[in-house]
Parts: C-alpha cells; sequence; structure tokens
C-alpha cells in the first residue's frame, strides 16, 4: 500500500498556497535533522536556500544542465534543482558542512583558492562539492578524466584549466572509500 | 509547477492498482505519472510540458527493481537500477560493453546517479518544439495541432522513421544498446506481467506521435532482461555529438558482431539521435551476415541502414553523419582483440 506523505496533516488539509496537500518530512541535513511542511512541488534546492537558509547551493538553470545546485545526498552527488525534497531518503550535505566558520578549510575549499579556480564564484559550491565526488569515485586520475568527469559543471568564466589544477592537487589529500563510493 | 498530490508506492502492486486504468491518451500524457529519478518528469513539469495531477514515487519498491544480476543466461537489470550502478558494473563493462559505454556516453556524473534506467529508456524527445509550450504546434504535446518542427529549426531531429505528424528524434543511448543485444523489457500491470522485446517498446509516430510506447498508463517497468548471445561481448557504442562531454547524440550506433575468422555470423545493429525511436537496422545486418567483412561491406550496410531516410532542411547532413558514424563502429568493433 501506499506510505501517505500528509499523515500528520489532516487529510486534505492544504497548503499555504491554498492549491497543494502540504507534505510533513523529516531529513537530515549536514548531520542535523530537520522536520519541516512543504508543499508537493518543493524541491531539494528550494528547501535548502529558502527554508533553511543555506544559500550555498546555486539555482543556475534551474533545468539540471549546469551543475550549480549540487549536493550529496546519501554521498552520491545528485543535482539539488532536479529533486523533489519529498523523495529524498538519505543524508543532504552542502557546502556548508565542509568547513566550521573558523577552522581550516576543506583540501578541496583551500584547492580551489590556491589555484584561483573561480572568477565569479557562482558555480563554485557546485564545483566544489562535485570535484570532491569525482576523488573520492576514483574518477580523478587523470586531467582527461577530471575533464570528463566534471562535465556536468558547467563555468561561465571558464576557469576549467584552474578547476583541474586544484582537483589535481586536492586528490592526493582525500581519502578515497573502499568502494568507491563518495563519503 | 502545477500542483500534484504525492504518493510513495510501498509495492509495485500497489502503485499499478493507483495508476489506473489504461486510456487511450498513452502513459505519457495520463494524469498519473510514476517518478524514479525525475531527471525527466520534473525538468518537463517545470517548462509546463507535463502536467500530472498525481505522482506516484517508485523509490521504496522492493529489491527486484533494484538489482543487477548476471549469470550463463544472461544479465537482468531493475528498473530502478541507477544508470551510474549499470555503468560501472565490473561484470557488464567486461561482458556487455556497448551496455557500459552507452551509460558512460550519457548525461553528466550527477545525473546518472539520479536517473533510472527504467526512466533513461522512456525519456521524451529533446525536440525545441516539444519542450516549449509557447509554440502552439506540436502534435506529440498536443495532439492534432500539427508541427512546427518540420517546416521549423529541425537540425537535431530524426531522419528515420519519420512522419508527416512528427519529426521527433529519440535522444537516449542506452536503449539502442538493449535493442542491439536483444533485450526484452518486463512490465507489470494490473492483469499482471508481460514481456515484450525492447525494440517493441517503442512506438513509430504514424498519425499518434503523442502515444510513444507500447506502455499502458498503469504498467510499470520491472527491469530489463539481456541474452548472453554469441554478440554480446564483441560490441561497442560510438556517439557523435555537437561537444565531447555531457550532450546528447547526433548519430550513434550500437553495434555487436558475432565474427568467425573475418566472417560475420551474424551481426546486430540500432541506431540513436537519427530516428524517431530505437532503431534497429535489419537491412545492415543482413547485408553483413554470412559475408567477409571488409569497409567496403561495412559502407554497403550503411547505405541500407539510411535507404530509406527522409531529411527537411536542417538536418540534410544527417544520413551521411550516420553513415559514417556506422561505418567506424562497425570498423573498431570488428578490430576490437577478443
Amino acid at each position: 500500500m501506499f506510505t501517505r506523505m500528509d499523515a500528520p496533516v489532516a487529510l486534505g488539509a492544504r497548503g499555504a498556497a491554498g492549491d497543494a496537500p502540504a507534505l510533513a518530512l523529516s531529513l537530515i541535513v549536514n548531520g542535523r535533522r530537520e522536520r519541516l511542511s512543504v508543499d508537493a512541488r518543493v524541491t531539494l534546492l528550494d528547501l535548502l536556500r529558502e527554508r533553511l537558509g543555506l544559500t550555498g547551493a546555486k539555482k543556475g538553470c534551474d533545468q539540471g544542465q549546469c551543475g550549480a545546485c549540487t549536493v550529496l545526498v546519501g554521498g552520491r552527488r545528485v543535482l539539488s534543482c532536479l529533486t523533489l525534497a519529498a523523495a529524498v531518503r538519505e543524508e543532504v550535505t552542502t557546502i556548508e558542512a565542509l568547513a566550521g566558520s573558523d577552522g581550516p578549510l576543506h583540501p578541496m575549499q583551500q584547492a580551489f583558492i590556491d589555484h584561483d579556480a573561480f572568477q565569479c564564484g557562482y558555480c563554485t559550491p557546485g564545483q566544489i562539492l562535485s570535484a570532491i565526488a569525482c576523488v573520492q569515485e576514483g574518477h580523478a586520475d587523470s586531467d582527461e578524466s577530471i575533464r570528463e568527469w566534471m562535465s556536468g559543471n558547467l563555468c561561465r568564466c571558464a576557469a576549467y584549466p584552474q578547476i583541474v589544477a586544484a582537483i589535481r592537487q586536492a586528490r592526493e589529500q582525500i581519502a578515497r572509500p573502499a568502494d568507491g563510493s563518495a563519503a | 509547477m502545477r500542483p500534484f498530490e504525492y504518493l510513495r508506492a510501498d509495492s509495485a502492486q500497489a502503485a499499478v492498482a493507483a495508476a489506473g486504468a489504461a486510456g487511450a491518451e498513452g502513459a505519457t500524457l495520463a494524469a498519473t505519472q510514476f517518478i524514479a529519478g525525475g531527471t525527466t518528469l520534473l525538468d518537463l513539469m517545470k517548462l509546463d510540458v507535463m502536467r500530472p495531477k498525481r505522482l506516484i514515487d517508485l523509490n521504496a519498491l522492493e529489491a527486484e527493481y533494484h538489482q543487477i544480476r548476471v549469470d550463463a543466461q544472461g544479465l537482468w537489470l531493475g528498473a530502478l537500477v541507477r544508470m551510474s550502478a549499470a555503468a560501472g558494473h565490473p561484470r557488464i563493462v567486461q561482458d556487455y560493453p556497448v551496455l557500459a559505454q552507452s551509460l558512460q556516453l550519457a548525461a553528466s556524473a550527477q545525473l546518472r546517479n539520479m536517473a533510472s534506467l527504467a526512466g533513461n529508456v522512456l525519456q521524451r524527445t529533446r525536440c525545441n518544439y516539444f519542450r516549449d509550450p509557447s509554440y502552439a504546434e506540436c502534435n506529440k504535446r498536443s495532439p492534432g495541432s500539427g508541427c512546427a518542427a518540420i517546416l521549423g529549426r529541425n537540425r537535431k531531429l530524426a531522419v528515420l522513421g519519420v512522419s508527416e505528424h512528427c519529426i521527433a528524434h529519440y535522444p537516449g543511448d542506452l536503449a539502442q544498446a538493449l535493442v542491439a543485444l536483444e533485450a526484452s523489457v518486463e512490465l507489470l500491470g494490473r492483469h499482471g506481467r508481460r514481456s515484450l522485446l525492447l525494440q517493441e517498446l517503442h512506438r513509430p509516430p504514424g498519425d499518434t506521435p503523442h502515444v510513444e510506447t507500447a506502455l499502458g498508463s498503469d504498467e510499470l517497468i520491472v527491469g530489463f532482461r539481456v541474452p548472453a548471445r554469441a554478440w554480446v561481448r564483441r560490441s561497442l557504442f560510438l556517439k557523435i555529438r555537437d561537444r565531447s562531454s555531457f550532450e546528447f547524440a547526433l548519430a550513434s550506433a550500437a553495434v555487436a558482431l558475432d565474427l568467425a575468422q573475418d566472417v560475420v555470423r551474424q551481426a546486430r545493429i540500432a541506431l540513436g539521435g537519427v530516428a524517431t525511436r530505437p532503431w534497429r537496422a535489419h537491412e545492415a545486418e543482413a547485408l553483413l551476415e554470412g559475408q567477409p567483412f571488409d569497409e567496403a561491406q561495412a559502407r554497403a550496410a550503411a547505405e541500407a541502414a539510411f535507404a530509406s531516410a527522409v531529411t527537411h532542411g536542417d538536418n540534410d547532413f544527417k544520413p551521411e553523419l550516420g553513415r559514417r558514424t556506422l561505418v567506424r563502429a562497425l570498423l573498431e568493433c570488428a578490430a576490437l582483440p577478443i
């Protein structure tokens, strides 16, 4: 049978827009359990940005073509703009979780700075999460492989050579899980 | 995006029961849609091309839908297996290279982590007139409205299997690999299970281009069965596109050969990027079979494959690109060290 996603809300209750049922969600974002009620149409990207104040993931094309919204779900890189928040069943990791406000940066963040791997920075959070996954999947062994496996992240400023150089630097400092899945 | 009701199916039987009776409008226009990865469906819902009233989330379905199994008879690919999982599976890479390559060359790493195999096979055309509702004319989106593409910008559109009502291309890659390997697809509906050859799943546009597949609106893909035939290991996927990664095919060829010395015992060929549906090139196969293989023979097969091509201006280049793609794929496949 079905799991009624709106169980905690009275059946037939309508969301704020007055036209769609509200769904009660419970999901883990950056190690924290979040419980909230959303319209069924809300994407993971909009949930992160508009409801949880995590504005690191960017809305570029909103059509799955640019990669600016890349986050990790269950350790795998996905496009949060094409993911319904209601369909998320594993832990979500965003750019905000990579380093404390005060501590050292994640090796991939530091490498992007060291190699000047951005200009405007809009695509950078997606690039960095995708790059970490690229290394952990074992796809960063050569420049050619990095370019192929980073092709889902567009950079309008065309910092591509610097991004490849940053990944080359950071890959030595990032542990790869034995099974090849991202952590 | 228009409002919809969202339900999560805990069993396949519940999902097909809730999907309702099969209607004449075809599965792709049905008010209830199944969602797995969502990479096609949500995109088209944001564009207001698809307007379902209800989504049934399949991701919690039982194990059979998520499994890859390999044995002496062949390969089972569950409908909900993610593209990345099949693309990187060691036995698929080794024994069914055309399948692994078709997946590795498709989409981006992020999309491959999201999209299911069944959703991939059912992906919709990239015809811009279909994807943009500001054009009133599209027989696929709005039956009977006409086709803006035939006299419009049609560089990416089909040259094989077209009708006077629709020239939209089938954009995927995996389906061609499955068709070449004579895979079958297993379906579950309200009245039980049935199986059909994958090449029978997608329909020619004819005068009902909005009815894209043989699926009833209550039917769900359970998975794909790929028989372990003599041609599976000597197989490859060649994809020609405008940029070298993260792009749809302008032309592609999935080929599989069973060679005895230099003679082709059996050949299996499917073409992509050039046709309205995953295109099995029977005429090309027949020309190759029983003959010694060489470049002239490959060229003759490619000529036969595109003998029925119909072009519409911007896509006049496609038959020749398609022929060259097939010739190169056949030469590379015959030369594989196996």
